[in-house]
């Protein structure tokens, strides 16, 4: 590329700035030039991490493993919610576990916006990037804890059935949902700070509105669609189903759950694009 | 056939100021009344009121530039460069007009974008060029020349945190200079490191011109402008004073003293400077400074820091430190004015960043805000290199090879 008769601007299509407009417009194409500014993000996210921790990568076991330590205490063995027969670890890690990923997607796609700032004020690249990036990161933590998961169906001597063949499915939506809750959040909180005091409460909230804690049927048939319209609940039944293969595929659940995330993310798209036209005007 | 990677036609940018303000730091708030003051000379006291918190950072600007084109832009702060540079490089919209661009572009707003205290500086070297738009093998390929350039082989993979600020901006624009896309967009980064430095900067920049791309940039540095650019962009309250070869708009830039003055928006809750000047008279620089507050300053502290056109501070001082010999009476609006002989400075170009604060607490600061030359009333010639520093000396002469007497040593001061 040094000799500059190979890269005249005479090859490149015109390319028109205009003011913001449009309404929906994804660019995949574009989004794709830039996979590698995906991989970067990512890959720097995961660097600091783990650079600024002590004991580094540990947290990905420590976290969902002492959480699921808590909840068999007191959910399990104190409350004796019901667990479906399956053990108390095993019910609630693999229940934690797609809930954890979500969790910390979410916190990382609030502030993505606003920590890349700088960035955002001096280079273009499609701001898409910056939440894609931050719900694929935590993606790794998932990956650790999911061996540890492993580990605790080995000793509960819990067999896979084919059914875990559709486990990625659950995991795709699960990340999709992330995307589609963090477009809006980091959007939001490029205009609002107040999103990033907001966003612990409503992880909170969320987690209780889905059965991390306590199985979906404890919630009525008749309202069991209405649940569904939170699709974390039809994405932790259908993970936890799918790699115990225990009880029932949550069909109605997740039929609901799947809408609700088409919703979220053309609707979060839409936001962010609104907002990307102006985001680097008032971050 | 001619080609032209970038035409811009009625651009306009319309910015909002005080809207959200709780949000923006002291810094966003303060660049934009910055941006604001160049000729929104309203005061904002009703907030709120619509009319007064919007204003055209830029207006009707059109302009075409051919590819191989070094075009430099000019116009003191807040005149709409960088606005105009942020616009062609997709980083903000603009509220009408259009711009239509040919090649991809690179665009250097700031040294170091996306640099990561925590990273090393390999790791610093691939995030940076991949968020500048580089690929991971082009950066691999260039990565040992650009660590040469940069002259930090030995530290390479030491932590970002523990660099000096020179091996930071060095390994940072190092990065930028490799890149190679068809049009580059560069904001004032050479302003950085020391002269040698800077020295290679510019001779790399002339390289990246030799080779026939289009480089749009933005510098207050006349002589960078002279040397690169072969046509300069003069941009004044947001639309094109002038369009014309450099020789002539640097004679007449600097000589117009446009930027011996400064003005800003009063805020309605923070003390603001709202206009400063300075000049020369008599052998005596003098900068007067005008501020308004909300409330009243016990006292109001004012200082200043002159910098040469290499950014290096020259002189400074303040009320705080240097206190005036009657102090001054708190107010909520007033001029200070302040002197010093202009003699003791080499003829030269001189920058002054401004701040106002009071009794504990620093308010408002305008970096770099007014522009004076120094020059003398006869020209004559100087040594190179040797400070912008001029003091009256006194040589002594004498034939005899006597060291042992003090009346006979070879210098004595002032």
């Amino acid at each position: 590329m040094n000799s500059p008769a190979e890269s005249s601007t005479a090859d490149f299509p015109e390319l028109c700035i205009t003011p913001p407009k449009g309404w929906f417009d994804l660019h995949l194409g574009e989004l794709w030039h830039f996979r590698e500014l995906i991989y970067f993000f990512v890959w720097k996210d995961i660097k600091i991490r783990y650079k600024q921790t002590a004991i580094g990568a540990a947290w990905a076991i420590l976290q969902p493993l002492l959480t699921m330590l808590i909840f068999t205490l007191f959910f399990g063995k104190l409350a004796k919610i019901p667990s479906e027969g399956l053990p108390y670890p095993l019910f609630y890690y693999s229940g934690l576990l797609p809930w954890l990923y979500f969790a910390s997607s979410l916190q990382n796609a609030t502030n993505v916006v606003v920590e890349q700032q700088r960035v955002i004020t001096k280079v273009y690249f499609p701001r898409l990037v910056l939440p894609l990036s931050a719900v694929i990161s935590p993606l790794l933590d998932f990956a650790i804890g999911f061996s540890i998961l492993v580990v605790m169906m080995i000793y509960y001597a819990v067999r896979p059935t084919w059914i875990l063949l559709v486990l990625p499915l659950f995991l795709s939506i699960a990340i999709l949902t992330a995307l589609g809750v963090g477009l809006w959040l980091s959007a939001m909180n490029a205009m609002y700070r107040d999103v990033r005091y907001v966003v612990p409460f409503l992880v909170q909230f969320w987690m209780f509105a889905s059965p991390v804690a306590y199985p979906s049927s404890l919630v009525p048939a008749r309202w069991r669609w209405l649940y569904g319209l939170n699709p974390m609940a039809g994405i932790i039944e259908g993970f936890r189903w799918s790699v115990t293969g225990r009880g029932e595929p949550p069909s109605a659940l997740l039929g609901a759950s799947v809408g609700a995330v088409v919703l979220l993310v053309v609707g979060g798209t839409m936001y962010f694009q609104k907002m990307e036209g102006i985001i680097a005007d008032v971050v | 056939m001619s080609r032209v990677p970038i035409r811009a036609e009625n651009l306009s940018k319309e910015y909002r100021i005080g809207e959200r303000e709780p949000y923006l730091s002291l810094r966003d708030v303060l660049a934009r009344s910055f941006n604001a003051s160049s000729w929104v000379r309203r005061r904002s006291t009703a907030a709120g009121d619509s009319d007064a918190t919007h204003f055209w950072a830029l207006k009707d600007v059109s302009f075409q530039i051919r590819e191989g084109e070094v075009v430099g832009l000019v116009g003191r702060n807040g005149a709409g460069k960088s606005t105009l540079l942020k616009i062609l490089a997709r980083v903000t919209k603009p509220t009408l007009g259009r711009a239509y661009i040919r090649g991809r572009i690179g665009s250097l707003l700031e040294v170091g974008t996306g640099f990561h205290q925590e990273l090393t500086g390999r790791e610093n070297v691939f995030l940076s060029g991949a968020i500048l738009g580089m690929r991971r093998n082009e950066i691999q390929r260039k990565f040992d020349e650009i660590v040469a350039f940069a002259e930090i082989e030995r530290f390479i993979d030491t932590p970002a945190k523990h660099y000096s600020s020179g091996m930071y901006l060095r390994l940072a624009f190092a990065v930028a200079a490799h890149l190679e896309p068809e049009i580059m967009i560069i904001d004032e980064v050479l302003a950085v490191g020391d002269q040698r430095f800077q020295d290679k900067c510019l001779r790399k920049m002339g390289e990246v011109r030799q080779h026939g791309r289009t480089i749009l940039f933005v510098s207050h540095s006349m002589p960078s402008i002279q040397r690169l650019c072969s046509r300069v962009i003069w941009i004044d309250q947001g639309r094109i004073k002038e369009d014309a070869d450099p020789t002539g708009i640097v004679a007449k830039y600097l000589g117009a003293g446009i930027a011996g003055s400064y003005s800003a928006a009063a805020s309605p809750k923070l003390p603001t400077i709202t206009s400063a000047m300075v000049c020369e008279e008599n052998g005596s620089v003098v900068l007067s400074v005008e501020f308004s507050s909300p409330f009243p300053l016990t006292p109001p502290i004012l200082g200043f820091v002159m910098y040469d056109t290499a950014g290096t501070p020259v002189f400074g001082t303040n009320t705080r430190v240097d206190p005036p010999s009657a102090e001054l009476p708190p107010s909520t609006a007033g001029t200070i004015k302040v002197l010093f002989p202009s003699t003791y400075f080499r003829p030269n170009h001189y920058l002054f960043s401004l701040w106002l604060g009071g009794k504990s607490q620093d308010y408002c600061t305008a970096e770099k805000a007014l522009q004076l030359e120094l020059r003398d009333d006869i020209p004559r010639s100087h040594p190179q290199n040797s400070g912008n520093v001029r003091l009256p000396v006194r040589w002594h002469y004498s034939a005899a090879l006597d060291f042992a007497q003090p009346k006979n040593a070879v210098i004595s001061g002032s």
